[in-house]
């Protein structure tokens, strides 16, 4: 199946991505591609197939619920953009 | 107003944070209150190339409070991401259980001692475990227009418990509100502090109208940000009346529009339409490929059932009939929590009154810990000395209006009841004694010996305060009485 | 032999008898990076000062008598992919050109422990996706054995760095084929263990369900010994396989006997260049001579192993880079351009009283990280992003994630139906030997195809080994892949010792001028 550059769009956005309108253009092209491609799976009949999510079947794995030491505030901050004394810094979250 | 022309159905979905040491997926301390950015960890920050780990305890918990709400424990659970993007959730999604929560399809039963609503059973449509986000704080200060975010909180875990849409009233999803939290309360499982943000509510309102067409649901409305259960009650007793003239107006129905978000804005008593974003709703779930599934078996349920203790409900009906106490006294007594619970038990047993004990548990000592703000594990008379007030009024040595003299100075001076009442002279009036009192009285005064002759009996009131001058010990019922009976005599 | 060609094993004897130091290895590692490096670009950084601060409290303990580690003294090359605490990590990627993580992955941790040198942090594609390591948005890197060719990827530098003799070992990570393809480019041994058998704790995550690290090493032996250094059990990964490390470095040297080879008959089909195949089947004689039995099998779903690959690789990938977004680390944008951009845009849109477009201008925030991920992130992976993203997106989810996960379990059943039957599987690990940089990149979907022998060791998630078996007429290495059941990794070593002590290829050395 081949992708419009509008659905294309769409998913940029929910990717957080901005394309230009040139990259808008190939990505179209390209995912069409292989789109179309990973679209021979349809072949298969997969009717009662269990789907396989982990590489290794593995069951309850847990922690025990015991604390261990944090990081410091600055180390947490260190690798931030933006930032002041005690919080990360993004631009505001509502939206103007 | 309107109430025969609409009904109001409600769910409610709400996040209880398990009472655990550490986060869901690392052992950063998930204690309330620290100062920003001071709990996190590479895991908890979505540094690059971390791994979550699931928090044993929280599990658990989970497994725990669904056993208590009825549901059903599946053998397999699985663990999804959720993926949107926010600030506050570093990861770019939350580890979330969407297709195979870890349990579904349970209920709580609803009463009213008052009878404001009849009994109802609020299926529960299911209960699963997820990781909190951070916290962002909007921050005006600045000049511009930034947000400062503090992800000491992300990675908390919650229990997400989903009623099915069966509520008709505020005072039903009050009710359900309160219910749940006792439970929540009783097994230990979540300190429930709305306040602190422990116990999160939200609500999805609709109505269902009779119309010359037929029934009509309106657009279902989901309200966010109530703060307590009172603006629960209140937010949804607004959604209702909004929503109704939206319909009037626009004659919108369910489907007719996209699901709205309101929030509740507690000083205006209002709800407000929230910003609302198209594609927000595509959270692209799939299964977390960093986290082992969990099995759990029969065993294992039936071991946690096992170990739940009596829970509210169950509480209720044996104090019910194991101290004769009326289903109100019940009520009022277990949904003050365990500790009163536990000090009501004692009480009753060793004053062997029930409804003594429990009249005295509702009246005094709860209106002296509201008063005091203290809790009933801190209140200053032990139940052993109570007991021996309540046993004295029990045995007539003392009136309720006495004893609660007598209860006040215990309250203060931390002395014992027969030491108060020693103190203040007060000793069982034997029957000789009051024998005497009541013919001196009476015979003094002919005038209420004729009426009671009569068969007007309220006359005798007026001799109880001169009893109670000569001798302040008297019981007024037992005088009264023996007043009646005697003047037959004369 | 110069101590910059010898093996790790070689090495480690001459540290333990004191013939040698680590100190001066270090340096003959150094000193080589610093000619052949500038010709193959190996190394996005080098960390001679903190390498040699290694080396020498190795010797220094060493004089002492301290107990030391296995890898005491050892450098070792580790791709830029892993956590490395106080030590920028970059993917290869404008995204976190700065990043310095505050704590070290597993692997790196257990290097330290077993006093390794880090000598450096390897080039690659960005955040591992890619075949060619020209997806770096950092640096190229060339083949050894032909500076125009590429050295295969995603961990073209830590192939590069081994071939060009810059250091003995070197750390990778596979998700499709990325150790065993460049390691069958540049004319080495890689090896991709069993999923779980390293842990991925501090692996900057491309495609969980697939990641594994494994080592990389111009011997088998080498690669079992450093194997043995990083596998183990790990409580911070949750997938990490819990059970006891072999001895692989005891055990790769005892041959098998009565080894039982399935030929993937699905590996010689079309695509095959003539020079990879004939490589191929020759050393297929060569066990064969060595006492091997030799048997077709096959494995009828693996032609469906890239579309399965590239629905599940990149969903996973949608969500795990989903955290690269300039909020909390990484590349943000110039936000005083963005907001002067946007609010243009605003402008504009007003003027027009185009309501539908007011109504759908992105908020600042979300410009501030559309723009922070348009600028941080490469071509390559923004097209990963975007398809992953499609392919989990409302109504597309049954039909392709779903159907995917369906069939990776098909070509599971077909492996665990062959090894039935044979200790391993045996075929080319890539379809041909490596190309000119620059024929493939405006091709996305001919790249992928040359992970069709790879990846669907991944996907099923066992162990594969690439060992060099043979050179095109032009010069270029030829790789030969094995495939085990899960936790075979010593069956795969042993078997890839057993045809190194039969043939030289991997003794040969590409001429650096």
């Amino acid at each position: 199946m081949s992708l419009s550059q509008d659905d294309v769009k769409k998913v940029s956005l929910l990717s957080r991505l901005l394309l230009t309108e040139e990259e808008l253009t190939t990505m179209t092209e390209q995912m069409s591609d292989i789109v179309g491609y990973v679209e021979q799976l349809n072949e298969l009949d997969t009717t009662d197939v269990e789907p396989m999510a982990h590489a290794v079947e593995q069951f309850n794995v847990f922690a025990a619920d015991e604390r261990a030491p944090s990081l410091s505030r600055d180390e947490a901050l260190a690798n931030a953009p933006k930032r002041d004394d005690e919080c990360f810094r993004v631009p505001a979250v509502l939206g103007e | 107003m309107s109430e025969s022309l609409y009904e109001i159905v409600i769910g409610l979905e709400v996040h209880v944070q398990l009472a655990t040491q550490t986060k869901l997926f690392c052992r950063c301390s998930t204690q309330y209150g620290a100062p920003p950015n001071t709990q996190t960890c590479p895991v908890c920050l979505a540094m690059p190339g971390s791994l979550p780990v699931m928090n044993r305890t929280a599990f658990q918990l989970g497994l725990k409070t669904a056993c208590a709400l009825n549901l059903q424990i599946p053998n397999f659970t699985k663990w999804d991401r959720k993926n949107y993007y926010y600030p506050d959730l570093p990861k770019g999604y939350q580890i979330s259980q969407y297709d195979l929560p870890m349990s579904q399809d349970g209920f709580l039963l609803i009463t009213d001692p008052k009878g404001q609503f009849e009994p109802r059973k609020v299926g529960i449509i299911r209960a699963h475990l997820e990781e909190d986000a951070g916290k962002s704080m909007h921050d005006e200060a600045a000049g511009k227009a930034d947000s400062r975010i503090d992800l000491n909180r992300t990675g908390t875990p919650l229990l997400e418990i989903v009623s099915e849409p069966d509520m008709r009233s505020p005072l039903e999803a009050k009710a359900y509100l309160t219910e749940l939290k006792l439970i929540l309360e009783y097994l230990g499982v979540s300190d429930c502090n709305m306040q602190e943000g422990s116990l999160r509510v939200d609500a999805n309102v609709n109505l269902h109208l009779q119309t010359p067409e037929g029934k009509v649901a309106t657009p279902i409305v989901e309200i966010k940000n109530m703060n307590s259960f009172r603006a629960v009650e209140r937010a949804i007793a607004f959604e209702a009346e909004r929503q109704y003239e939206v319909w009037l107006e626009t004659k919108q129905k369910i489907g007719d529009v996209a699901k709205q978000t309101r929030g509740w804005d507690d000083q205006a008593q209002v709800t407000r339409a929230q910003r609302y974003k198209e594609e927000s709703s595509d959270y692209r779930y799939f299964p977390e490929p960093d986290l082992a599934p969990v099995t759990t078996t029969d065993e294992e349920i039936a071991a946690v059932k096992a170990e739940l203790g009596e829970l509210p409900r169950q509480i209720r009906d044996r104090l019910e009939a194991q101290y004769k106490i009326p289903a109100y006294d019940a009520d009022v007594i277990v949904n003050q929590g365990q500790t009163t619970v536990n000090y009501y038990e004692t009480l009753a047993k060793n004053s062997g009154d029930g409804k003594l004990a429990s009249n005295w548990v509702q009246q005094e000592v709860l209106r002296v810990l509201k008063e005091r703000s203290l809790e009933i594990d801190a209140f200053p008379i032990s139940t052993e000395r109570l007991a021996e007030l309540v046993k004295a009024v029990a045995g007539k040595e003392i009136d309720g209006t006495r004893a609660k003299d007598v209860f006040a100075e215990m309250l203060d001076s931390g002395k014992s009841a027969p030491e108060v009442m020693k103190e203040m002279g007060i000793e069982k009036v034997d029957d000789s004694e009051l024998e005497n009192l009541c013919r001196e009285l009476l015979e003094a005064n002919p005038k209420v010996l004729a009426d009671l002759k009569e068969g007007t009996h309220k006359a005798v009131g007026a001799l109880i305060g001169q009893a109670k001058k000569k001798n302040p010990n008297i019981d007024p019922g037992t005088f009264r009485q023996m007043c009646i009976d005697m003047s037959a005599k004369m | 032999m110069s101590l910059i060609h010898a093996s790790a094993a070689q090495l480690l004897t001459q540290l333990e008898s004191g013939e040698i130091t680590s100190v001066e290895l270090t340096k003959a590692c150094l000193a080589q990076i610093d000619v052949a490096d500038k010709q193959v670009g190996a190394f996005l950084k080098v960390m001679s000062e903190s390498a040699l601060e290694q080396a020498e409290s190795v010797d220094t303990r060493r004089k002492k008598g301290e107990k030391l580690g296995r890898l005491a003294g050892v450098p070792v090359a580790i791709k830029d992919l892993l956590c490395t605490k106080g030590e920028t990590t970059t993917c290869a990627s404008k995204m976190l050109e700065n990043f310095v993580p505050p704590y070290d992955a597993t692997v790196i941790a257990k290097l330290k422990a077993a006093d390794a040198v880090l000598i450096g942090k390897t080039n690659m594609d960005e955040f591992a996706m890619g075949g060619s390591t020209e997806n770096s948005a950092l640096g190229v890197t060339r083949n050894p054995w032909d500076l125009k060719c590429v050295p295969g990827g995603s961990s073209g530098g830590a192939a590069a760095c081994l071939a060009a003799s810059m250091a003995p070992l070197s750390i990778g990570t596979d998700t499709g084929g990325s150790i065993r393809q460049p390691a069958s480019f540049c004319g080495v041994v890689g090896l991709k263990p069993t999923y779980g058998v390293v842990s991925r704790f501090g692996l900057i995550a491309f495609a969980s369900s697939l990641d594994q690290i494994g080592p990389m090493a111009r011997t088998a032996e080498d690669a079992a010994i450093l194997l043995e250094a990083i596998a183990g059990y790990d409580p911070h990964d949750s997938t990490s396989a819990n059970v006891k490390t072999p001895a692989y470095s005891q055990s790769v040297k005892q041959p098998l006997k009565g080894l039982r080879l399935g030929v993937v008959k699905e590996h010689f089909g079309d695509g095959l260049d003539s020079e990879v195949e004939q490589a191929t089947r020759e050393a297929i004689n060569v066990y064969k001579s060595l006492g091997a039995t030799v048997t077709d099998v096959s494995l009828p779903h693996s032609k469906y192993g890239i579309a399965v690959y590239y629905i599940i690789a990149p969903s996973e990938a949608s969500s795990n880079l989903a955290r690269f977004d300039g909020a909390h680390y990484g590349h943000r944008t110039n936000e005083a351009a963005m907001l002067e951009q946007l609010a243009q845009e605003r402008a504009a849109l007003e003027a027009a009283g185009d309501e539908v477009g007011l109504a759908k201008l992105d908020t600042s925030l979300v410009r501030m990280y559309r723009q922070s991920r348009a600028e941080g992130f490469g071509p390559e992976v923004k097209r990963r992003i975007m398809l992953g993203t499609y392919t989990l997106s409302a109504g597309y989810y049954d039909a392709y994630y779903l159907k995917a996960l369906k069939v990776r379990r098909l070509i599971r059943q077909d492996y665990d139906a062959a090894f039935k039957d044979v200790d391993l599987v045996i075929g080319p690990t890539a379809p041909t030997p490596s190309f000119a940089a620059g024929t493939k990149t405006d091709d996305p979907l001919s790249m992928y195809l040359g992970d069709l022998y790879t990846v669907t060791a991944n996907l099923a998630g066992i162990g594969g080994i690439s060992i060099p078996c043979g050179f095109s007429k032009a010069g270029l290495p030829i790789g030969l892949q094995l495939q085990g059941p899960p936790l075979a990794e010593e069956r795969l070593l042993q078997a890839a010792h057993m045809f190194q002590t039969a043939t030289d290829w991997h003794q040969r050395r590409p001429e650096l001028s």
